[in-house]
């Protein structure tokens, strides 16, 4: 009863529910926000749209080295993208899906992490992995499915990474269902001594997945059962063709979070120190507390949703343009970085020169590689002893293959294609 | 109606000769609870040490490697139901496994069952956890867990409401090896489940939904029969490198009691086991129906008066084999393609649905591993492709009778 008696708000106490700490009140009131008088929650930013520090902001503790580690690896994304989405369109790649206007988002809050943070992303998150030290060799390899594909041998579409190397755990195409499996990652660290207290799950994911079940479930679990997970949002307005208007009705993805006591903060999503900032606060406190913070950055999805689509059906081409031209994460963060005296307009020029040279070498590199052997196919289904009928599938297909191998034309010229040829089933 | 199709085949079994014989034996009113074995009386259960410590299969699995597996002197058993020994089994695995955690709805005060009994006071509130009610969110987070490689044994309350978590199991669970080329994997995840009939379940405590994860390769499946074989059979599951649905019959967790070891053992996946042997027909069944079958086999046997016309005389000898599937995904093909070709006949019963089931399944498979060997169509003895219906259960299950008929129209055929 204390407690209720010090709120402000209810100056008469009329008591609280017996299983609720919530104040009984006289007042017939509806509400909806979680802030006062309806205003939707703040977005916190650090750098204006010139790269300056904005009243009252205070600049998150970087060095010249740290700050030009993250720029660097923001300008490798669209250079990688831009390379991949036009190689795909010239059919070298089946897929691919760029993150055009997210790399502040996705560098800012990677930086903001441990090395050995575990990350479950949603797909648009290759930052991370390029932060953590994924060279471009695995980049393009993952995307060809080559021979060098370890993370995935072949077997997932393109941009669906993972390396158990860099923490980064296998991306699927299933929206959300990394959100309720953070958690659990999350509470085996919790319960792991060398790692409790050191580490939490970070867990990527955009604002329409949020409107997964998954998403429910992954909150609750990280609040009730108490598990360092923290849920990075991307809200970067679309879900492919769907605006955030048609996803929500609420104050965006961050509104949710009280709901589930989880602590939570907007940011600018295109303000690369506001989201490094927010995200080591936000991790301090999943460690402290040991349980799900929220952060919600808001973007902008400047490119389209993936290589099969084109968002010009459903967005007009001048939004799009203003939005790279005014609000541009990378040269935001590059006119910071100018004012201190951290870089210059040759640095830039000979870095992104530098880079396209070695993301073009991998590219060629990989495209020239053939696949894993055909038998890889069967592999990795089960661990332990191979059941029958995945032993009897694979011979079934080696008789195929003596049948029609050297002579169905189809399968003749994609048999080439794998390190091999084929040979390992056949001679089997 | 089967005598004309005698007409016809009669000369490939010896004793059909002589079906049209009726014989009544016994005049006198059949015992209260019928003539029958009970689940409670079934031969199958191990109600000595003896026999439980003697068990198919069975590996111990001991601190100590230097003893040899198979010793069984100096053991001891306890006689457990099926609640009882999931309950044992849990505790050995989390005892041995650090990394072991329970959790589910409602399994922090014993679980809705009794399974979890006792387990959160012995272990600690850490290792075994209430979760907020969403199947997605405790599968999920079963997922994430095992691909740390802590050893998770999640509980959804029934496997009606296994439906809400099919996405994390099929596309999430089953397919995290492959899809990561074997870095990653949640080969140390276990999602239990209570299954089948109860008398008064419904549409949605009654559910057999076995047959929804069978095309889900990467993944195991797993039904016990009693309580030993629920206990070696869940450490098997826990232990197994890859993510098991382990379902237990919950009519079986109180009515089927049985002696079994005390001591740490598995029993093998993949494995199905002979209950009885003959060369006469194969009965394939896993779960409840178990104690179905036995009492077909009984009435055909000594058929009660009630129903003595409709079991020629001829068949009452039938040397019929029943087996225990156990394991549904990968199933022992081997073990059934063995029998079928010595006996020409087969005879699946399953709770679930016909359409879709597992007995489509292994049909297909048997016959055409089998097709020169076999005598009769094989014979599926299923639910009816309806919902589980409340007042209707008796005439919705494959009962004794529907069993006995069964197998009397396959001898017959």
């Amino acid at each position: 009863m204390f407690r209720i008696s010090r709120l402000p708000t209810f100056a008469v106490s009329h008591g609280h529910l017996p299983t609720s700490q919530s104040p009984i009140t006289p007042k017939l009131q509806f509400f909806n926000s979680v802030m006062e008088d309806g205003k939707q929650i703040p977005t916190y930013r650090v750098l204006d749209g010139t790269g300056k520090v904005i009243e009252g902001a205070q600049l998150p503790d970087i060095d010249e080295d740290f700050a030009r580690r993250i720029y660097q690896n923001m300008v490798k994304l669209p250079i990688i993208d831009t390379l991949l989405y036009n190689v795909q369109r010239q059919g070298k790649i089946s897929f691919y899906m760029t993150a055009y206007g997210e790399e502040a988002a996705i560098l800012g809050s990677a930086a903001a992490l441990a090395a050995d943070d575990e990350i479950l992303g949603q797909y648009r998150e290759m930052g991370a992995l390029l932060w953590r030290g994924f060279s471009y060799d695995e980049v393009m390899a993952q995307c060809f499915g080559n021979c060098e594909d370890t993370g995935t041998k072949g077997k997932q579409m393109p941009v669906h990474f993972g390396s158990r190397k860099y923490h980064y755990h296998t991306i699927s195409s299933p929206l959300a269902t990394q959100i309720p499996q953070a958690a659990g990652v999350a509470y085996a660290l919790k319960r792991d001594p060398s790692r409790r207290g050191r580490n939490c799950a970070a867990v990527y994911f955009g604002e329409g997945a949020a409107s997964e079940g998954d998403f429910h479930a992954g909150m609750l679990l990280a609040s009730t059962i108490p598990s360092p997970t923290l849920f990075i949002a991307r809200n970067n307005g679309f879900a492919i063709s769907t605006p955030a208007s048609e996803q929500y009705h609420g104050d965006g993805i961050a509104a949710r979070g009280p709901g589930y006591g989880v602590q939570t903060i907007r940011v600018d999503g295109n303000d690369v120190l506001a989201v490094l900032a927010a995200v080591r606060e936000a991790r301090k406190l999943c460690l402290e507390e040991g349980r799900g913070v929220l952060v919600e950055a808001m973007t902008y999805r400047v490119g389209h949703h993936s290589t099969s689509d084109d968002s010009f059906a459903y967005r007009p081409r001048q939004e799009v343009e203003d939005r790279k031209r005014v609000d541009n994460p990378i040269a935001r963060f590059r006119l910071f970085l100018e004012s201190q005296g951290w870089w210059n307009a040759e640095q830039e020029e000979s870095y992104k020169a530098e880079v396209k040279k070695e993301v073009m070498q991998a590219f060629k590199r990989a495209e020239n590689l053939p696949r894993l052997e055909l038998q890889e196919m069967f592999t990795d289904v089960y661990g332990g002893d191979e059941p029958w009928n995945i032993k009897e599938q694979r011979e079934e297909l080696k008789a195929l293959l003596k049948k029609y191998g050297n002579t169905w034309e189809p399968w003749k010229a994609e048999l080439k294609k794998y390190r091999g040829e084929g040979k390992e089933l056949l001679e089997a | 109606m089967y005598s004309s199709r005698l007409a016809r085949l009669s000369s490939r079994r010896l004793w059909l000769v002589n079906h049209s014989a009726r014989r009544f034996q016994s005049t006198e009113p059949p015992p209260a609870g019928g003539h029958s074995p009970s689940i409670a009386t079934s031969s199958y259960l191990r109600t000595t040490r003896d026999a439980a410590l003697h068990v198919p299969g069975l590996r111990w699995v001991d601190a100590d490697n230097s003893r040899l597996e198979d010793v069984a002197a100096g053991r001891e058993t306890r006689k457990m139901n099926v609640y009882q020994a999931v309950r044992d089994a849990m505790s050995v695995a989390m005892t041995k496994d650090d990394t072991a955690v329970v959790f589910g709805e409602d399994v922090a005060f014993g679980g809705v069952f009794r399974c979890t009994m006792g387990l959160a006071e012995e272990f600690g509130r850490e290792r075994v956890f209430n979760t907020p009610l969403t199947e997605q969110g405790i599968a999920g987070f079963g997922v994430g867990l095992a691909s740390m490689g802590h050893t998770a044994i999640a509980e959804i309350q029934f496997a009606d409401y296994i439906f809400p978590a099919f996405d994390q199991i099929v596309n999430e669970a089953a397919k995290h090896r492959f899809r990561s080329g074997g870095e990653f994997g949640v080969g140390t995840l276990t999602i239990r489940c209570p299954t089948m009939s109860v008398g008064h379940g419904g549409l949605y405590h009654s559910q057999s939904p076995e047959g929804f994860f069978m095309g889900a390769s990467g993944l195991k499946i797993v039904i016990p029969r009693s309580p030993l074989q629920a206990k070696g059979l869940l450490l098997g599951s826990i232990r197994d490198p890859n993510p098991v649905i382990f379902m237990e019959p919950k009519i079986l967790y109180r009515s089927a009691v049985e002696q079994v070891p005390v001591d740490d053992y598995e029993l093998p996946l993949g494995k199905a086991e002979h209950l009885t042997r003959g060369n006469d027909l194969t009965l394939l069944t896993w779960g409840t129906p178990i104690y179905h079958c036995e009492t077909a086999l009984h009435m055909l046997e000594t058929p009660p008066e009630s129903i003595a016309k409709h079991v020629p005389t001829s068949m009452r000898s039938a040397k019929v084999e029943l087996i225990d599937l156990r394991t549904i995904l990968p199933w022992d093909v081997d073990a059934i393609e063995e029998s079928v070709r010595r006996t020409g006949r087969l005879v699946i019963v399953h709770e679930a649905g016909r359409t879709g089931g597992v007995g489509g399944e292994i049909a297909a498979e048997i016959q055409k591993r089998c097709f020169l060997k076999l005598n009769a169509p094989v014979k599926r003895v299923t639910g009816w492709d309806t919902p589980v219906p409340m007042q209707y259960e008796k005439f919705y299950i494959p009962d004794a009778l529907r069993i006995l008929d069964a197998v009397v129209e396959t001898l017959a055929y």
